[in-house]
């Protein structure tokens, strides 16, 4: 399930624990038919490729990555470079562009952008490049914190697990939006050899990260939890194994999935925060293109030059989409209980 | 009961006080860190030295950052006063302080500024609990038809939505193309009507959000109770459906659902940011970004404080209901 960050919503992560499945060690999801064993893996590649919405949002995720990754070959080919003024394309008098939908033609496939007529689908491919970049470097982030702390409060319990416990409740309690833009307005433009947009999209991977990781940590702390005292971790207990080996060869394969469905949808979630605090004006700066700041410029060109704000929300929209669709593929697909 | 309730809200303080704490130390490290000072910003652009001087010193800014919280904390419950050329100003209890730039009074702009984004966030809380619970059950109970997966496609729409760009969309919809809902916001004790009309959007666009949200989880948890075995036998002794559905699946369905929707409940009070800056209402969001982006330390600590607030005392409520609804919770 996503956490749609439009207004940090408290509890979505529950929501996921709902979906997540026990462990793949499960043995729920056997097909009848099947007379040789089949790892719980091949169980969920073969449920997830007969899942036709997951697999259209697997194709769009793959495009998109795509697009961002070849972004200037395709704005050489098909746009203008991302920063480049059209004042040509611009009525002086209202500074909506000239001719209608926003400008649209066969050489600004999305239109200019009002007052100044940079190219809309050489900013939207660009802004491609930092909404998943952020998305997937904040996900990984939160992901491996998450992951060492929860199980670590999992299972050594006692006094760590209460402060564990304490932190990650006081991060869910703290209005992320806010302080990130707090402290976003407040960077110097250069820091650790970064230049400018280096520092925002630096910032914006560790806040959106740091403040994932308590969802991810609950999540693994409560299945550390109930794994800790499974047969299978005594026996391995009984036989002398150390702490460290437990951890590594006995806990952690049996979370890898309920992580695997979290991090999934952890993406989409951290594209709408990473649009919401450009938005707010705590994203990129200006020369480097954003979705979330191309809207915010919108808001106020929108009732004069609607298709403006459309593009860029729409791909977010798309986006966001696509990845969500995928994620609940991979997390129905997991779940040892399902029978789709 | 009461042992538990006590020791919850002294948790609530101890968190409450080490989100001032960190929140001060955040802006108190940042003239180090960037040069900026917050005194420079308060007297304005053309300060002399001597004059940012005297301003710090009468908002306590060279002070050690414990003595600052200690004057921060004890000012919301007695009051506090500034000294500074010679005169006091005392400001009465709970006192924020007084904001950098307009030189208000936090507390007052608070005031105004709370029953804003609490009409908004109860009306649409209203709308969302009624549409997206009822969708998610009727979803559930109609698995696989038809019903079924249109809800839930919609519904997984709504969720990939940015909430600033259906805001925007709406507006454009019915503002701009259709002329309707233009009013801006009125305050109830004004007039219902103006209240009620410049509410509706912001109102229908909160709640598609949160409906879809809550359509897709109360389906799933629906989903799982119904897999229970209590149901079974409820079901075996004969039971009659509503009531099987009604009584013992609602419950059940209805504690995970209450949990997030306080927390939901909670964040939103503390400031729905991006919908009152898209719809350009004045609530908590709005004076947030203000003092963002203004630097304006007293209105930042007092909007993350009454945030947080909201949200730990929110889950703590939803933690007491929750021995109401669900039997098998017990507090200790």
């Amino acid at each position: 399930m996503t956490a749609p960050l439009h207004e940090k919503s408290a509890g979505e992560a529950t929501a996921t624990v709902d979906g997540a499945p026990d462990a793949p060690g499960t043995p729920g999801g056997a097909p009848v038919k099947a007379i040789e064993g089949r790892s719980p893996w091949q169980i969920a590649w073969t449920r997830l490729k007969r899942d036709k919405l997951a697999l259209a949002g697997a194709f769009i995720v793959v495009f998109l990555v795509l697009v961002a990754i070849f972004a200037p070959v395709i704005v050489g080919l098909l746009g203008h470079p991302p920063d480049e003024f059209h004042e040509d394309q611009i009525d002086p008098l209202f500074g909506t562009p000239i001719g209608s939908w926003g400008g649209v033609s066969s050489d600004f496939l999305f239109g200019v952008e009002p007052v100044n007529g940079r190219d809309v689908f050489s900013r939207i491919v660009y802004g491609a490049r930092i909404s998943l970049l952020v998305a997937f470097l904040a996900a990984v982030f939160a992901v491996v914190l998450g992951t060492i702390l929860g199980i670590i409060a999992g299972y050594f319990g006692g006094w760590i697990d209460a402060a564990l416990s304490r932190v990650m409740d006081v991060m869910l309690a703290f209005p992320q939006l806010l302080f990130t833009i707090a402290l976003v307005s407040v960077l110097p433009n250069q820091l650790l050899g970064l230049d400018g947009s280096g520092v925002r999209i630096a910032a914006l991977v560790l806040v959106i990260g740091f403040f994932g990781w308590p969802y991810v940590g609950r999540i693994v702390r409560g299945q550390t939890l109930s794994l800790r005292n499974r047969e299978y971790v005594e026996a391995a207990q009984s036989l002398g194994a150390g702490r460290l080996y437990i951890l590594r060869r006995e806990l952690l394969p049996n979370l890898i999935a309920p992580i695997t469905v979290y991090a999934t949808l952890m993406i989409p979630t951290n594209i709408l925060t990473e649009a919401a605090l450009s938005f707010l004006g705590a994203g990129v700066k200006p020369p480097t293109a954003s979705w979330g700041q191309m809207l915010s410029t919108a808001i106020t060109t929108y009732e004069s030059d609607p298709l403006f704000m459309v593009i860029p929300g729409f791909a977010i929209f798309i986006t966001v989409l696509a990845f969500n669709l995928f994620g609940d593929g991979v997390r129905d697909a997991l779940d040892p209980k399902g029978s789709r | 009961m009461l042992a538990y309730i006590v020791r919850r809200l002294f948790a609530v303080v101890v968190m409450l006080l080490v989100v001032t704490l960190v929140t001060l130390s955040i802006f108190f490290l940042i003239p180090k860190l960037t040069g900026s000072d917050p005194a420079a910003m308060f007297v304005g652009k053309q300060a002399d030295p001597a004059s940012i001087e005297a301003v710090r010193q009468k908002l306590g800014l060279d002070e050690p950052l414990l003595v600052q919280f200690w004057h921060f904390v004890s000012g919301i419950f007695v009051g506090r006063d500034y000294t500074g050329g010679g005169d006091t100003i005392h400001c009465a209890a709970p006192c924020f302080g007084y904001s950098f730039r307009t030189e208000q009074d936090v507390s007052s702009m608070l005031v105004d500024a709370f029953p804003v984004t609490l009409s908004m966030v109860i009306g649409a809380a209203v709308l969302w609990l009624i549409l997206g619970v009822s969708t998610g059950v009727v979803s559930a109970l109609k698995r696989g038809t038809i019903i079924d997966r249109a809800a839930m496609i919609t519904a997984l729409a709504g969720v990939s939505l940015p909430i600033f760009f259906t805001a925007m969309l709406a507006m454009l919809i019915f503002r701009t193309q259709l002329g309707w809902l233009n009013a801006s916001y009125v305050p109830i004790t004004e007039s219902v009507g103006g209240w009620f009309g410049g509410l509706l959007l912001p109102w229908v666009t909160l709640a598609f959000l949160y409906a879809a949200m809550y359509a897709r989880l109360t389906r799933a948890t629906m989903l799982e109770v119904l897999g229970e075995d209590y149901i079974r036998t409820a079901r075996a002794k004969g039971l009659p459906e509503p009531v099987v559905l009604g009584k013992h699946a609602m419950r059940s369905t209805m504690t995970p659902i209450l949990t997030i929707f306080g927390m939901d409940l909670g964040a939103l009070v503390g400031g729905a940011i991006l919908t009152e800056t898209a719809f350009s209402l004045h609530g908590l969001g709005g004076l947030a970004i203000k003092g963002v982006s203004e630097r304006d330390l007293p209105l930042i600590l007092a909007v993350t404080l009454i945030t947080a607030a909201c949200v730990v005392l929110a889950n703590l409520v939803v933690d007491l209901l929750y021995a109401v609804i669900d039997p098998r919770v017990r507090l200790a």
